[in-house]
């Protein structure tokens, strides 16, 4: 550790002996002001971040939930033998993958637009229909799932439209309680905030070289192919991971509008530590999940330099 | 060069997608004023019955009240928490450094299920009732990132020159932080502060691993959707609350921007 800022220009009106003394004791006020702000935020996140994680991987290497919990217990492979021989459970896993990999790319493509309008053709009312962009976002989330479910469900709201207006002399019963529900609800939810990062990233872009390239001849689109997606590119990658990662393990989507059939990875997981209770079992699926999330996260951070986006 | 190209086409789009993300959420609020307790058209006739009844029905206020206390403990713990690491982030150099902004920037990747069930399998080794304590303790975990981000980089934006000058003028370095720095980045950190508590007012996921006996809002929102009947009076409420989340945000947004 090195202190904050020690003072360079050297107070000379003092007398020499006092300003050592004085910076002795400003260095032991230093050191006690460290660890006074390094402690607090090492011992949560240890505690109730790093601890937990740990003890659910250990949990993965039980054999069963018998005994108390706290006991010390033969560390077995078993539970993961079981996930690898099962094959629903991969299945699931690359669905969930797909099923996030498809909301991650159609939010991006439905959300460019809404970036390029705000950051080259709004103008200065941009500040405005982007506050008008985000507020749907700020909304309750559980809220926006439930009126996905209201408007979907067989007494819903488009089914007694249809049936009101007599389009449909029977309500559609497939609009509920599947995959597709779930997916829809999904890319509705990520979209605003699939165009932030986007947005920053072609905010970033010199107008000059627009300039430059119709003083050389391109064409819009030409403009567009060969300047504005190559360096939105970055902002366009942030933005489908921000919305993939969430959504590998989303599981409270499904719950509510994707019905059995609908389910993700995320729900068996759910369903161990709650109705089948096994969790070791539950705890080796978690494990899994984690591991594949971080190999991505790294994956990612290769590709984009986050933290440019965000200044 | 025609700096006024036609933007029609994508005017509209933008106006035509940004509507359809409001339509499901403006059929709440109608559905919230329908006399008729079913959520179906016809609409019956409009009335402010269900927000008169919403106030007289207890549980729902209650579990309402739940989470303005979780969600005021927890934003409060992950403003303090993301203004240490901010300037332990910006003003310190020492080993475990890195470490420790990527265990307070960690949970934005980790899914909420593995979190919830991690934290649920901690509470019950230690043999830790199921409480608001607990849910409280999972939104400061997941609300930290965001502190962390809206209060670091509004302190990355200040010339450490200030505090030397401070320091220079004899003030030790806790007055420097009390008296330099926390004033300087004090609007970021109600922002901060603001984001959290709409983070942990909000959140399901967690709390529905977590919330013991008392429910949060969002988990007895959850756990009356059964009731068909109950639907309207929980609509009304959820409407109220998110135009107070609302406002929330706005200030928040507000406070980001004060230069």
């Amino acid at each position: 550790m090195t202190a904050p800022p020690t003072p360079s220009v050297p107070s000379s009106s003092l007398p020499k002996i006092r300003r050592i003394l004085g910076r002795a004791g400003r260095g032991i006020n230093q050191r006690a002001t460290f660890w006074f702000i390094y402690l607090p935020p090492v011992l949560w996140l240890s505690l109730f971040f790093v601890l937990p994680v740990l003890l659910m991987a250990a949990f993965s290497f039980r054999s069963d939930m018998r005994g108390d919990l706290f006991q010390a217990f033969t560390p077995t492979l078993d539970q993961y033998a079981r996930v690898a021989a099962t094959g629903s459970y991969w299945r699931l896993l690359g669905i969930s993958a797909l099923t996030a990999l498809g909301i991650g790319v159609s939010a991006v493509v439905l959300a460019f637009p809404l970036a390029y309008f705000l950051a080259l053709r709004a103008g200065h009312r941009a500040g405005f229909y982007l506050i008008l962009l985000l507020v749907p976002f700020w909304t309750s989330y559980l809220l926006r799932i439930m009126a996905w479910k209201i408007l979907l469900g067989t007494e819903g709201i488009i089914n007694s439209l249809l049936l009101y207006i007599g389009l449909i002399q029977e309500p559609l019963a497939a609009l509920l309680y599947n995959r597709t529900a779930v997916i829809v609800t999904l890319i509705y939810v990520w979209i605003p905030f699939a165009a932030l990062p986007i947005l920053a990233a072609l905010q970033r872009i010199d107008p000059s070289l627009f300039e430059a390239a119709a003083d050389l001849g391109a064409r819009p689109f030409h403009q567009f192919t060969r300047i504005t997606l190559p360096l939105s590119l970055p902002g366009v990658l942030a933005a489908f991971f921000m919305v993939f990662i969430p959504t590998i393990g989303e599981y409270v989507t499904p719950l509510l509008v994707g019905g059995s059939r609908g389910f993700l990875y995320g729900n068996i997981i759910q369903d161990f530590f709650t109705k089948a209770a096994n969790w070791p079992f539950g705890s080796a699926l978690s494990i899994i999940m984690l591991t594949a999330t971080l190999i991505l996260i790294a994956f990612a951070t290769r590709l984009i330099d986050f933290k440019q986006l965000f200044e | 060069m025609n700096t006024h190209r036609r933007s029609t086409p994508l005017a509209l789009y933008y106006f035509g997608l940004v509507t359809l993300l409001y339509l499901p959420i403006l059929m709440l609020f109608l559905f919230s004023m329908n006399s008729s307790a079913s959520l179906s058209f016809p609409i019956k006739e409009l009335t402010l019955d269900w927000y008169k009844k919403l106030f007289a029905a207890d549980e729902i206020l209650r579990a309402a009240r739940n989470s303005l206390s979780v969600a005021l403990g927890s934003s409060l713990a992950a403003t303090a928490l993301g203004t240490m690491v901010s300037i332990l982030m910006l003003r310190y150099k020492f080993r475990s450094q890195n470490i420790l902004i990527a265990l307070a920037v960690l949970p934005l990747i980790v899914p909420y299920v593995v979190l919830g069930v991690a934290l649920l399998i901690l509470f019950s080794v230690f043999h830790i009732d199921r409480s608001l304590w607990t849910v409280g303790i999972a939104h400061t975990i997941v609300a930290l990132p965001y502190t962390l981000l809206i209060i670091a980089s509004r302190l990355a934006g200040f010339d450490p020159n200030l505090e030397e000058a401070a320091m220079d003028l004899g003030a030790d370095y806790p007055t420097t932080l009390r008296r330099v720095v926390l004033p300087l980045i004090f609007p970021a950190m109600v922002s901060a502060w603001l984001t959290a508590f709409t983070v942990s007012f909000d959140e399901f996921a967690l709390a529905l691993f977590l919330a013991g006996t008392q429910p949060t809002f969002p988990v007895y929102l959850f756990s009356q959707l059964r009731f068909a009947n109950r639907l309207p009076i929980m609509i009304a409420l959820a409407v109220l609350m998110m135009m107070g989340t609302l406002a929330l945000v706005l200030v928040a947004e507000r406070m980001r921007r004060v230069k």
